[in-house]
């Protein structure tokens, strides 16, 4: 496994690292990312154990292609330092830091990284890193987070510890993250990562569920945290280009084809001008269903 | 390497296996209770001393409580029960791995 910058990553569904049962069927709901805990849902006294279970799990699970993200302890815990260095020997794809507050933080990991890359002969760079954005200075240090590395993969807000730092609490309309979402949005999109929205813990509130992903969908983030793997269907639903929009993503393609056969330097589409945000928008769409399988190799729309 | 102390590892929950490590003096003795025991005890034993004396044990009684355990989570259970019963879960030993 290594890491790619940029690929899909609408859904990332927690798995906690002490339970086998969940580790290994983790590959087959088809998550585009899998996160393995060793923070929060491993108890004090089996961190030792999860870490050896998730080691080996990377090693010889088949995860059926999803990106494989550990969440480490953090910095100021006893069991940071030989989280990353079992990682890191495991090959994972991508290394999450929690309660991350400074870009400082982010370029330790780094350096710990590739002390370890070094140490066993792996080439540097093959190990992505990710921000979980867990409190107020967090959020007010969004931006020189998401800048602090080449290698940063993304951001992620993380709903509870934050607004338990705002000394709230999560309610059903989610205005207290308000501020927290856009700001680690801006931060991401400015720094030309990825950004995530925090899980959304009430199963029976499937009507909540799907309004807040189609709000941070409609602010414009790339993907949202899971606990549960019924949410993944749920989050793609949301995610997912309509016809419409691969209809119209397609024609803006063809515009481009004739405007390049014609030798012409400008592209127009029923009478109007293609500019730059219009075509990116059109490849993002036709990227997104070709990795959904709603069009096949050729264009042809093949979903419901 | 030495056993300190009886240390146990792992839970009795779907796919885990728990392993229990004491001390003993004549080489791995495991006492397995499997579900699957016939078709796989052999392996789960095979797996869980190979396990051990690569760590550098020759001697413990081990007793081993399976849920239907891959043989990566007999691995990581065993190393985990082993580090323990020698007091150095500190210093995890991937090697072993």
């Amino acid at each position: 496994m290594t890491y790619v910058k940029n690929r899909l990553r609408r859904t990332m569904m927690f798995v906690p690292g002490n339970n086998p049962a969940m580790i290994k069927d983790a590959g087959i709901y088809g998550a585009d990312s899998i996160m393995l805990d060793l923070e929060d849902s491993v108890s004090l006294t089996e961190k030792d154990a999860a870490r050896m279970l998730v080691y080996e799990a990377i090693k010889t699970v088949d995860f059926g292609g999803s990106e494989i993200v550990v969440r480490v302890n953090g910095q100021d815990t006893p069991f940071y330092d030989e989280d990353v260095r079992a990682m890191v020997k495991a090959g994972v794809d991508v290394i999450r830091l929690p309660k991350t507050e400074s870009a400082a933080m982010i370029q330790k990991l780094v350096k710990d990284i590739e002390h370890w890359e070094d140490e066993y002969g792996i080439e540097k760079g093959s190990i992505g890193v990710m921000a979980a954005i867990e409190s107020a200075k967090g959020v007010l240090n969004a931006p020189e987070i998401a800048t602090a590395t080449p290698l940063m993969m993304g951001l992620a807000v993380s709903g509870e510890d934050y607004t338990a730092d705002m000394h709230t609490h999560r309610y059903p309309d989610g205005r207290e993250l308000e501020f927290a979402r856009n700001m680690v949005l801006q931060a991401a999109r400015a720094a030309d990562v990825y950004a995530f929205d925090t899980v959304f813990s009430n199963m029976k509130d499937t009507e909540g569920f799907y309004r807040e992903t189609n709000y941070i969908h409609e602010l414009g983030y790339d993907g949202k945290s899971l606990v549960n793997p019924r949410q993944i269907a749920m989050v793609n639903k949301v995610f997912n280009p309509t016809k419409e929009e691969i209809e119209q993503a397609k024609n803006v393609e063809n515009a481009i084809r004739e405007a390049k056969a014609k030798g012409s330097g400008v592209i127009s589409l029923n009478g109007k001008m293609v500019d730059k945000p219009v075509v990116e928008k059109a490849t993002r769409v036709l990227e997104t269903a070709k990795a959904s399988n709603l069009i096949d190799e050729e264009g042809n729309y093949i979903g419901e | 390497m030495e056993i300190k102390t009886t240390a146990v590892a792992g839970t009795l929950e779907s796919s885990d296996i728990q392993i229990m490590i004491s001390k003993g003096s004549n080489g791995i003795e495991i006492d397995l209770e499997s579900e699957v025991k016939k078709a796989y005890g052999d392996q789960i034993e095979k797996v869980i001393t190979e396990t051990l004396k690569k760590y550098g044990l020759e001697n413990a009684k081990v007793k081993a409580t399976d849920k239907g355990a891959l043989d990566c989570v007999i691995k990581a259970r065993t190393l985990a029960a082993a580090q323990r019963a020698t007091e150095t879960q500190d210093k995890p030993d991937l090697e072993v791995l």
